[in-house]
């Protein structure tokens, strides 16, 4: 008999298998996983877990009898009452009596397994990218690193490559045959050892110096042999990213409409993680006047008044100029609202978000939120709104903005994606 | 035996390899040299949570080839896992010469030996010496195959791309319940056999040579002409419900290595073939082969009453059998079955009643349980050991009835109960019930037409006229056209009248096989 312990064999046998399965069922996971993520808390969606995907689509099928129909029978345990010839109600559910599951034991049930927390958000941002706007602000908002960047004959001398330098010292050195020590020592014993007429001593005289001149020639360490360590600059991106949600929470906000905003920002969020080691989320919401919440105040409380955008704008301002220095932080703004805002209220913003918003933020993305039956009759030009007017206005400059419409929940990660696409793919989008 | 102060196994939950050693060796002599078995030699391997949830992923094996269905279940069972909804196995054990048992280590000592009785002497047993695993399984060779076929598969992969294989292997593996011989085949005959059969003929010949036989007159010959279709089934050795090995043999457009990996799907469900239809017959024989052994442990001294206890609960948790209005209900336990019938039969070996006698004459007081279960062991399936040794006394134990469902009724009828007239249909009906070639449809190809459209047609006896479930089939189908590169029609037939009930089509699309 013999005892083999397993235990310590490599694991992940099976990942391979695991991939192959997530490739194949792509489609649906990805879908699975929008969903999922949309139903969370912002800051718990990119926590990984559990997804449910149709069983359909990565269902083995095989051949196997129709569970109904024909005659069929089946041998039971655990008889208290029947005798031969009684007759029982046929079960609801056709002819199973609970003894037939589906043949591979699984059932119609949804497929339910755990993705990891890397393997969520991957999925969930697969091809998209930071809008290429950091390096816009390298100068004030990126702090530079010192980097090794091999050697160079110039520097100070706390930079002193001495292992560099004797090494360069040491080839020189040989390919210039400066004679060494030793060899003069003994040439000089050998010298010593002789008579002082002795005929062969004249020409080793001269052997000797002149490997004395060679060696005051050729000195030990030349200038030409100093290296010194060398160092370059690198910008280093800022690891740490602050959000702000800002939406507007009037009465003609409804429910649906907050519903699309949460999908975008947890998504936006999902992004910033991913990318900085650090994020913050700022939520502030508004009617005409404007406060910074809690996440739960923010999608679920319910507020009336009036809309003044611009209020938000002000508090965003005041909160960044308290506590989110833009030369620490990388600072995100979506902005959400249905569009409406008070006349008066449209200069004071977008003066607001050219001269005070824009300049710090990274990026600035507006989401006009519609309802989901939003539908004009062809023929008919819709008016935009106020602030989509304003703010179409401020992007024109070619500021670092975005704004899309949505009305439909499928159309949010659409939007997400043309905003975040790779830079190319994007151009294309834009023009179009 | 001298009676000397044993002392046990092992005290307390914990064990290391010395403690699987030893009790090891002790249940081995108990094994061996009391109850007669026979096995193969053990090799224990010890192996942790993730490694038995990739065993489970691939059927069990320690090495199989890659395919996404295998990640699927291990999330699956990952996941019910990591949720508490499922425990999993103390054990697998592989057919396999020597026979490789898995113990999880976090199996407490006590665990450890049931399970090296349970799967390393009983189920190891029970692969050895029957006949369905002797006729069938290469136990020598298995682990070898599966080598060659992971590298093939991954070979073909890097040659012809993973997407090509698992197309094909998607097709494979929708077949698989249909690739298998049920009857052994004719197998090439040696030089040695065919003299001596052909001696025996000639000698049988010159016994049986009447010179009469020559003036009776023969058959008129001429009209019995085959006709095109019949030499053609008979060339394509149609009908075969094998359909895995047809299309391996015959499909006109498959390249060599798609042939070689249908062979190997179709090897893989071949060697699980027996485990199939030996569920109850192999659970009962690991069930009653551990039962007896730590019961004998016990007695010997060699285990601690409170190690007792703890296999006992294990025990019983393991042989519980809900009764079918139970929410817990499942099925019949195969272990529950098996083991009881197990000790049935060990009962009537011992103790008869006057009813075993009439039912049994032959085991009946034969006073030796042990070889009538190695008997038995080694020369049933479960349908033919059900049909053979379910006792009127356990049909009572059970309460087992039987109900018929038409589906033209409205109404389920009860057919039969635990009483004198019920236990001979109780038998037959719960035999059949455990008979595969019931349980999986019939489904066989018996044409192709060569001189049209090469359209390959199966059909399906339908017992009991079940027709097949809708759009399974349709898949699997597509699979076949694809696989076979023209259409494929499956008709579904009353074996009472062969009447034509339903009809399913699919045609060929590209994928597996490149466009004509």
């Amino acid at each position: 008999m013999h005892i083999v312990d397993r235990r310590l064999n490599p694991g992940g046998k099976s990942l391979a298998n695991r991939q192959r399965f997530m490739r194949r069922a792509k489609q649906q996971i990805r879908k699975a996983v929008h969903e999922t993520a949309a139903s969370r808390g912002l800051k718990d969606a990119d926590q990984g877990g559990e997804v449910s995907l149709p069983a359909q689509g990565v269902h083995e099928p095989g051949f196997h009898r129709d569970r109904q129909g024909g005659i069929r029978d089946f041998v039971l345990p655990g008889n208290k009452e029947y005798v031969a010839g009684d007759t029982i109600p046929r079960p609801p559910s056709g002819g199973g009596s609970g003894d037939e599951g589906s043949p591979d034991g699984e059932g119609e049930d949804d497929f339910r397994f755990t993705l990891s927390r890397d393997e969520f958000v991957e999925l969930f941002l697969e091809d998209l990218e930071l809008p290429d706007l950091a390096k816009r602000r390298v100068v004030d908002t990126e702090s530079l690193s010192w980097e090794r960047a091999g050697y160079s004959v110039s520097g100070s001398p706390a930079n002193l490559a001495l292992l560099r330098t004797v090494r360069n010292g040491l080839s020189r050195r040989i390919a210039l045959r400066r004679p060494k020590p030793e060899e003069i020592a003994a040439l000089r014993a050998e010298i010593a050892a002789l008579a002082e007429d002795d005929p062969r001593r004249p020409p080793l005289q001269e052997e000797l110096d002149r490997k004395l001149r060679r060696l005051s020639l050729i000195p030990y360490i030349d200038p030409l042999d100093v290296r010194y360590r060398r160092f370059e600059s690198h910008p280093k991106p800022v690891a740490q990213a602050v959000m702000f949600c800002l939406m507007d929470v009037s009465g003609s906000m409804t429910e649906h409409m907050k519903d699309l905003a949460k999908r975008f920002y947890v998504l936006l969020y999902i992004f910033l993680r991913r990318k900085y080691k650090h994020v913050e989320v700022v939520f502030i919401r508004h009617t005409h006047q404007a406060a910074e919440v809690d996440e739960d105040t923010f999608f679920n409380s319910p507020e009336t008044g009036g809309t003044v955008v611009s209020t938000a704008l002000e508090e965003m301002r005041r909160v960044v100029a308290e506590r989110y220095s833009p030369d620490a932080w990388n600072i995100y703004a979506a902005q959400a609202s249905d569009g409406d805002n008070t006349a008066s209220d449209n200069d004071r913003t977008a003066e607001l978000l050219t001269h005070a918003i824009l300049p710090v933020c990274q990026y600035y993305a507006y989401l006009e939120v519609g309802r989901e039956s939003d539908h004009f009759p062809p023929g008919f030009i819709r008016r935009d709104s106020d602030l989509w007017q304003t703010y179409q206005q401020i992007q024109r400059t070619g500021v670092p903005m975005a704004m899309r419409k949505v009305n439909h929940r499928r159309e949010i990660y659409p939007v997400f994606r043309e905003l975040f696409a790779p830079k190319d793919a994007r151009a294309g989008a834009e023009t179009a | 035996m001298s009676t000397t102060t044993t002392r046990p196994l092992f005290e307390g939950a914990d064990w290391e390899f010395s403690t699987i050693q030893r009790a090891h060796d002790a249940i081995e002599r108990i094994a061996v040299d009391e109850l007669g078995l026979s096995v193969y030699p053990n090799q224990i391997e010890v192996i942790g949570t993730e490694q038995m949830l990739d065993a489970y992923s691939s059927i069990g094996m320690p090495l199989f080839y890659k395919h996404w269905s295998f990640g699927k279940h291990f999330a699956r069972n990952e996941n019910l896992y990591r949720a508490g909804m499922q425990g999993l196995a103390y054990e697998i054990v592989i057919n396999s010469n020597p026979c490789i048992s898995y113990v999880m280590e976090e199996n407490t000592a006590t665990m450890q030996a049931l399970v090296i009785a349970h799967a390393a002497f009983g189920h190891n047993h029970f692969f050895k010496n029957n006949y369905l695993f002797r006729q069938w399984t290469d136990a020598d060779g298995i682990l070898d195959y599966l080598e060659f076929a992971k590298g093939y598969i991954a070979a073909a992969e890097e040659k012809h791309g993973e997407a090509a294989v698992e197309r094909l292997l998607d097709a494979a593996h929708a077949l698989m319940s249909h690739a298998v011989h049920r009857y052994p085949r004719p197998r090439a005959i040696d030089l040695k056999a065919e003299e001596r059969r052909e001696r025996e003929r000639r000698l049988y010949e010159e016994q049986m040579f009447n010179d009469l036989w020559r003036t009776v007159p023969g058959q008129d010959k001429s009209g019995r002409d085959a006709t095109a279709a019949e030499k053609r089934r008979a060339l394509l050795q149609l009908p075969q419900e094998n359909i895995l090995y047809f299309f391996e043999k015959t499909a006109p457009r498959l390249a060599p290595w798609q042939r070689e990996i249908l062979r190997i799907v179709r090897q893989i469900a071949q060697y699980f073939y027996p485990q199939s239809q030996t569920k109850v017959m192999n659970e009962g024989c690991a069930t009653y082969v551990h039962y007896r052994i730590m019961n004998r442990l016990h007695e010997k001294g060699l285990l601690t009453d409170g190690a007792m206890v703890e296999f006992l609960r294990s025990h019983t948790n393991v042989v519980f059998q809900p009764d079918f209005d139970d929410p817990r209900y499942s099925g019949l336990n195969p272990y529950a079955l098996g083991f009881a019938m197990m000790q049935d039969i060990a009962r009537v070996c011992t103790e008869p009643t006057a009813e075993d006698r009439n039912w049994f004459p032959a085991i009946a007081g034969s006073g030796d349980p042990m070889a009538v279960l190695r008997d038995v062991w080694a020369n049933y399936r479960d349908e033919s050991f059900i049909l053979q040794f379910l006792s009127p006394r356990l049909i009572r134990q059970f309460g087992l009835f039987h109900v018929l469902d038409d589906a033209e009724e409205p109404q389920l009828t009860v057919q039969a109960i635990h009483d004198e007239r019920g236990y001979r249909k109780i038998q037959r009906a719960l035999a059949r019930q455990y008979d595969i070639a019931w349980a999986l449809p019939d489904i066989q190809v018996v044409d192709v037409d060569l001189d049209g459209d090469r359209t390959l047609v199966l059909h399906h006896r339908a017992l009991n006229r079940v027709l097949l479930e809708d759009r399974d089939t349709s898949q699997v189908l597509q699979h076949l056209a694809d696989l076979w590169g023209y259409d494929v029609v499956l008709r579904e037939v009353d074996p009472a009248d062969d009447a034509v009930m339903r009809e399913h089509h699919a045609a060929w699309r590209p994928g597996i096989l490149p466009p004509a």
